[in-house]
This record gives C-alpha cells, sequence and structure tokens, in this order.
C-alpha cells in the first residue's frame, strides 16, 4: 500500500476492536477502494447469532462507513487544505443487502462521491466479496465536525 | 423576486427536511431552523443544495455561517438572484 494510503488509515479514528478497513486499493477525489477481512475471532460472532456466526448488517454498514465516507473524507479533507483534527459522525444510511457475510470473508468497498459540500459526504457505496458477488449497496452520508 | 415569493418557494423545501415531532404550521420566517424545526446540520445542507437547484444560485461557506432561521435564507436569496 502507497505511503499516501497508509497516512490516511493512520488518521482513522477508530482502533480495535471496532476498524473495519485493513488496506485502501484506490483513493481519489471520486471515490475510494478499500478491502476488509472479518476475522473469525471478532467480538459480535460470539452473539450473532448463537451457535451462527454471521456478520452483522450493522457491521457491515459501519465497514461501509468507514472505507466509504471517513477513509474518503479525510483525504478530501486534505486536498481543501481544512483542519485534519476533524471528527466525523455519519448522518444517514440507506442500505439493502443481498448476500451474508461469515467470518474469515474479505470483503471489498466501492464507494462513488455524490457530493462533497458544506462538510456533509454524501456517496454512493457498495460491498462485495471475492467472487464478486453483491453483499449489500445504498447511500451513505456524513458531516465533518471542526 | 419579493420575499413573500420566495417565501413561498422555500416553504416547501423545509417541509420535507422536518423531523417528525415538528409540524409545517411552525415554520414561519423568525423560525430557527436547527433550534426550532430541530432540522439536523445534514439536512441544513441538503435544504441549502436544494434551494441552489430551485433559485440557480450558489451558496459559499460563509453564507452557511449567516444562515439561521427562515428570514436568513430569503435575504441571501433575494442578494445572490440580485447579482
Amino acid at each position: 500500500m502507497n505511503l499516501e494510503y497508509q497516512t490516511i488509515l493512520a488518521q482513522l479514528p477508530y482502533s480495535e476492536p471496532f476498524l473495519f478497513v485493513d488496506e485502501l486499493l484506490s483513493v481519489s477525489e471520486e471515490g475510494v477502494k478499500g478491502v476488509y477481512t472479518f476475522r473469525s475471532d471478532a467480538f459480535f460472532y460470539e452473539g450473532h447469532f448463537k451457535d451462527n456466526p454471521v456478520t452483522p448488517g450493522v457491521i457491515l454498514t459501519e465497514c461501509m462507513a468507514q472505507i466509504g465516507l471517513v477513509c474518503l473524507g479525510i483525504y478530501l479533507l486534505e486536498k481543501e487544505d481544512l483542519p485534519k483534527d476533524a471528527s466525523f459522525a455519519l448522518s444517514s444510511t440507506e442500505i439493502d443487502f443481498y448476500l451474508p457475510v461469515f467470518p474469515n470473508e474479505k470483503v471489498m468497498v466501492i464507494s462513488e462521491k455524490i457530493y462533497f459540500r458544506f462538510k456533509k459526504l454524501k456517496c454512493k457505496v457498495k460491498m462485495i466479496n471475492s467472487k464478486e458477488e453483491l453483499i449489500a449497496k445504498g447511500v451513505v452520508s456524513g458531516m465533518i465536525i471542526h | 423576486m419579493i420575499s413573500d415569493e420566495i417565501y413561498d418557494l422555500l416553504e416547501p423545501i423545509i417541509k420535507t427536511y422536518l423531523p417528525e415531532d415538528v409540524s409545517a404550521i411552525d415554520i414561519n420566517r423568525s423560525s430557527d431552523l436547527t433550534r426550532e424545526l430541530n432540522i439536523n446540520s445534514a439536512h441544513l445542507v441538503d435544504i441549502v443544495l436544494d434551494i441552489e437547484d430551485k433559485f440557480n444560485i450558489e451558496f459559499k461557506n460563509e453564507d452557511m455561517e449567516k444562515l439561521r432561521n427562515v428570514n436568513d435564507a430569503i435575504l441571501l436569496i433575494q442578494q445572490k438572484i440580485a447579482k
């Protein structure tokens, strides 16, 4: 992963057990692409579901927001020379789910910017599995707060 | 455009983003968009983007800072249309 992408990841305001970004594959002003592998020892598999571990939809949404909104947001803040000590707030999500994600699955999140204005970032996001099948897609938006 | 005409075009835009606990009857010219009408900052951006489309104008970051109530919006729209 190139240095620029590593710098973005280093600025993410998350840590284990709530960091859902492993690597960024591409970032531009128009969008971002990144991957994450759900470890089988993640805390939520213990209860979701009883004896039948499946990644919760809210965690998939969080993964899409961390890659699709926050990583892209950090990149856009740097481009616009805005203060880097910003925090992020999710403001809206509308996601449809198509396939389950099981422990140890690697997913790719692809996000396309719809707009970034007045510190609101709105993106079209989708998540696909290693067979390139659609797991989830929708629209997420968030505010950057200084 | 006189301010009544602007108000008539503005009101339905604001109405779209009102939370369920606020009624459209509560909208008046002195309504504070975030404090009284309970519109969140993300929807305030949506309102501004809808205003831009409706009136074919463009808001700048500093305009956002001046935007507190319905009257502020009307004044900003009037200034921009006049340019």
